[in-house]
């Protein structure tokens, strides 16, 4: 088994007597798609939290392709180590075009964390341009470059958002509900569009709460459940798993 | 002017600068059928522009609101001042040292400013601009001179100047190399410098910095989430604007070398952001129209006074004329501030893109118009 | 001993004055999410109030000196003198208690007016734009005082029986020479009255129940259909009231002019960000603090070791709260953190 892109080891969390995060253990494979699914109050958001370096654990630690240690890190330090994520509400530029929406991560994953050049323009800048113009025409959006992003419709950002994520190459992408709010025809077109990234080979951890996208697109699905993983596997493993018919539904089967 | 205005936009960068120059350099010519054209205001227009601009890369681009940039706006000139005691007439140097010092200052102040957004931020730079505005009056005086303010004098001891050549009789004049500031030489001496802040900030406007810059006020959010760290790029356009701002402090002493702390009152920071704002904030030429606009009306609203009023109505019978005179006299001469509070409230009411959202909107009016004319002439064929 | 006390009496009530605008910004801060800087204009509003009343009072005509009789020498002598001898004398001297009832209607009208015509379209928008507009609007109530009034000091003198001081060493033990003016008492008592009542109204009455309840939550008592728009218009006048009275009171202690509104307004955004936005009662006590803290500073000892001190101290004092505790003395967590 080759090294894992993220490993989490022994996580513990509580908010004054609440324990959200019960020794965690979590390898994530590299290519593959690590869903992890849990009734509310499971400690999804939580989990997310410590992943992307908003809170820390009490104990434990999160490492990054084998060595880096992400506790601690700042957000856009986290992001500069190869990990991009993407928000439950879609969260872009609203006010600038499609075209320089993509680009800017694409800047700062070139320039680092700050960058100031003088004379440096814009227009020179064609290498970078031409590579976002094929991001989006690669999420199907390249007709759209000009126009504002705020004016899109929610599944429109989305598929920026991921336009955004992509240019950067991160090693793990990390999917925060993709596809909340959305109607059926939305998040079917999310699905084929996270399908043909997974032909690519990302790394991907999908927290999500509809079944429907996670059967069609995990590998590996971890089960949480007030604050501790019940069940990792497969997803016919989890799918005829008892215990996790048991958390989620007293019972009914998936 | 709209379709100046799209030539500038698409144009590449040289040719952009080159008519900015061209507009700038004439000035004399083309402000002259309205009235402007004498040096003191041709300099106003240009410095403040130099000001402007420079408030506009943090506000226009970032969205950060500070209260506080009169304050290099008297340290600039204070500065120069002192270089001109110190060292030499020679503009050169304190506008040097009037932009570094600037910067320095901006460098702490936007340091600890940054560490909060939105309206902290806003009302920590106001009350550094008060506290520096109190200090000026007090502890500072020694540098400042207080109430008096700093001026030239005759025991100045001028280092490199005296040393060069013996002391004139009576006060020196600033001077480029022998050039003098006064009257027109100082107003192109200026409008040059102003053509390079302009090339300057063209510059930051047009490039990734810049666009980071933007995306910033756009979602402050996200930005950090695709790698880059906010705080320092705030910061540098914090520093950035408030060197402009010091440049410009030090142009005003450099055409008129005194120093006062009225300067760094939060009037005058008020000033720069309605000129910003009446322009259009996060547009390139918005600010410069704000401060034409401003400083042409100021010249002419504060030089009214009563008599000339009288004057204008006389054709009225005189109980008309009185009447008139006493509704319009609040808001001449020394009631031009009143003016101006009610311009930025209306600004801020009906226009808050300022005249460039103007001229879009009529521009876009303009189009729809001519699109339904020609479509209505093809029906009837 | 006896300066540090006195200077305690002067910051409390300069720190009275603070809390009265800083009460007045929060609470329309906290209910009506509206940063206005026009605030410190109802405070000079208020006390040209005063200012008003007096002059009008004070109306007066020429008439004939009875002590120069061998010339026509003619001296002003006001209306109320003429017309009710010793009663209008009386009248004039309590000018600026009596100010009051006019300056309570005033201050309503001003405040409806300015909330009606201007802030509550500004609800929506950003507080960027709030900002700007209340700015611009302080600026023209500004010029317009100063168009009526003049660019000086207007001496707006105390009704002669508390014009002098008060033995209050007696009171406290610190013998007969100790003495404070009374004026200045009354001030303290006042304002602490008025922050009383606001608080009792707050706290007793439904309507202040739902304000207190709208700085919680404003969408949820919206829902709840409350009419929030005229709870949103009262407060308003209410905060311009309060305002207002504190001006109209403080006249006698610093002689109105016309920049006086903004100087009051930067200090009290100062100290509703120390107190904590959208907590009431840390707005009130960071008032008193600072006003204590500035008065101290000022004291010989002080700075003979700082000099210049007193005037920057209140923003020191910000910028190291803004810093290491945002929220403010007694913010409520959360709001307004970056």
């Amino acid at each position: 088994m080759s090294k894992p892109v993220l490993k989490i080891s022994n996580v513990n969390k509580s908010f004054g007597g609440l324990q959200a995060l019960r020794d965690i253990n979590l390898e994530i494979e590299k290519g593959k798609v690590h869903a992890i699914i849990g009734p509310n109050g499971a400690g999804k958001s939580t989990l997310l939290n410590v992943l992307v370096g908003l809170l820390e654990p009490d104990s434990g630690s999160v490492t990054f392709n084998g060595g880096i240690n992400v506790i601690g890190k700042s957000p856009h330090e986290i992001n500069q180590i190869g990990l991009a994520r993407v928000f439950q509400t879609p969260e872009i530029f609203p006010d600038l075009s499609l075209l320089d929406n993509v680009m800017i991560p694409a800047f700062s994953k070139r320039d680092g964390a700050f960058h100031f050049q003088l004379f440096r323009s814009l227009a020179s800048e064609t290498k970078i341009t031409q590579e976002a113009k094929e991001v989006l025409a690669s999420v199907g959006m390249e007709a759209k470059a000009e126009e504002t992003a705020g004016s899109l419709s929610r599944g429109d950002k989305r598929r920026l958002e991921l336009a955004m994520c992509l240019i950067q190459h991160p090693d793990l992408l990390l999917l925060d509900e993709p596809t909340a709010g959305m109607a059926r025809h939305d998040t079917n077109k999310t699905i084929e569009l996270l399908m043909q990234i997974k032909e690519g080979g990302m790394t991907k951890i999908i927290i999500e709460h509809d079944m429907h996208v996670v059967f069609s697109l995990a590998d590996t699905i971890s089960v949480l459940s007030q604050g501790a993983i019940i069940a990792s596997g497969t997803p016919d493993e989890i799918r005829g798993n008892p215990i996790v018919q048991e958390a989620y539904l007293g019972g009914v089967e998936l | 002017m709209k379709r100046l205005m799209n030539i500038f936009k698409k144009q590449s960068d040289l040719t952009t600068i080159l008519l900015f120059a061209a507009g700038v350099l004439t000035m004399p010519i083309w402000l002259d059928p309205i009235g402007a054209n004498y040096p003191d205001l041709l300099q106003k227009f240009v410095i403040f522009g130099i000001f402007a601009v420079g408030y506009n890369i943090l506000f226009g681009l970032t969205g950060y609101l500070s209260f506080g940039h009169a304050v290099f706006l008297g340290v600039g000139s204070y500065t120069a001042v002192w270089s001109f005691k110190l060292f030499t007439m020679n503009v050169l140097p304190a506008m040097l040292f009037a932009t570094l010092i600037s910067g320095l200052i901006a460098a702490a102040i936007g340091f600890v400013s940054m560490r909060r957004s939105g309206i902290y931020f806003s009302i920590l730079t106001l009350a550094f601009a008060q506290m520096f505005y109190n200090l000026a009056y007090s502890v500072l005086i020694p540098i400042t001179n207080g109430e008096t303010g700093l001026q030239l004098r005759m025991h100045d001891i001028r280092i490199i100047d005296n040393y060069f050549s013996d002391p004139v009789a009576g006060l020196p004049s600033t001077e480029l190399f022998g050039m003098s500031m006064n009257g027109y030489s100082g107003f192109y001496f200026c409008a040059v410098v102003l053509i390079l802040a302009f090339y300057v900030a063209m510059k930051i406007f047009r490039s990734p910095f810049g666009m980071k810059l933007k995306a910033i006020k756009s979602n402050q959010h996200r930005m950090r989430y695709i790698g880059s760290d906010t705080r320092p790029y705030l910061i540098t356009a914090f520093i950035i604007s408030g060197m402009f701002a010091g440049l410009a402090g030090a142009l005003l002493a450099v055409t008129d070398p005194l120093a006062g702390a009225e300067r760094m009152q939060w009037t005058a920071s008020g000033e720069v952001i309605l000129m910003t704002i009446l322009g259009g904030v996060g547009t390139l030429f918005g600010p410069l129209i704000g401060v034409g606009v401003i400083k042409y009306l100021e010249n002419i609203f504060s030089a009214i006074n009563e008599a000339v009023l009288h004057n204008f109505f006389s054709f009225m019978p005189l109980w008309a004329e009185n009447l008139l005179v006493a509704i319009t006299a609040p808001f001449v001469g020394e009631g031009w501030h009143l003016t101006l509070g009610i311009l930025f409230m209306i600004i801020i009411i009906f226009l808050p893109g300022g005249l460039m959202e103007g001229f879009q909107k009529i521009k876009r009016r303009y189009l729809t118009i001519s699109m339904k004319d020609s479509e209505s002439t093809t029906k009837q064929e | 001993m006896d300066s540090i006390l006195i200077q305690l009496l002067n910051g409390l009530d300069k720190g009275g004055a603070y809390a009265l605008i800083a009460l007045g910004l929060t609470l329309v801060f906290g209910t009506l999410g509206v940063v206005n800087f026009a605030h410190g204009a109802l405070f000079l509003i208020g006390a040209f109030c005063a200012v008003t009343f007096q002059k009008i009072l004070t109306f007066s005509k020429q008439v004939l000196d009875p002590n120069i009789t061998f010339f026509d020498a003619y001296i002003e002598q006001p209306y109320l003198e003429l017309w009710f001898g010793e009663t209008g004398l009386a009248i004039i001297d309590y000018a600026v208690p009596l100010s009051i009832i006019v300056t309570i209607p005033t201050m309503l009208l001003v405040g409806l007016a300015m909330e009606r015509g201007l802030i509550r379209h500004f609800y929506k928008r950003t507080h960027a734009e709030q900002i700007l507009v209340t700015f611009g609007l302080a600026i023209v109530l500004q010029e317009i005082i100063r168009h009526f009034f003049g660019a000086n000091p207007i001496p707006t003198p105390a009704p002669d029986i508390v014009s002098g001081s008060a033995a209050i060493g007696t009171w406290i033990g610190l013998g007969e020479n100790f003495v404070y003016p009374w004026w200045r008492l009354i001030y303290l008592a006042s304002s602490i009255t008025i922050i009383s009542s606001v608080f009792a109204f707050l706290n007793l009455t439904t309507f202040g129940m739902v304000v207190r309840a709208g700085m919680f939550d404003r969408q949820m008592v919206a829902f709840l259909g409350i009419n929030v728009q005229r709870k949103f218009t009262i407060i308003f006048g209410l905060a311009a009231v309060v305002a207002g009275v504190a001006g109209a009171m403080y006249a006698p202690i610093l002689p109105p002019d016309y920049h006086m509104g903004m100087d009051f307004l930067v200090i009290s955004f100062v100290i509703v960000v120390v107190g904590g936005m959208g907590s009431l009662r840390g707005a009130v006590a960071a008032g008193f603090l600072l006003g204590i803290l500035q008065s101290l500073a000022s004291m010989t000892v002080v700075s003979s070791l700082f000099p210049g001190i007193d005037q920057i101290i209140i923003y020191l004092v910000a910028v190291v709260i803004l810093l290491t505790r945002p929220r403010g003395l007694m913010g409520r967590k959360g709001v307004m953190e970056d």
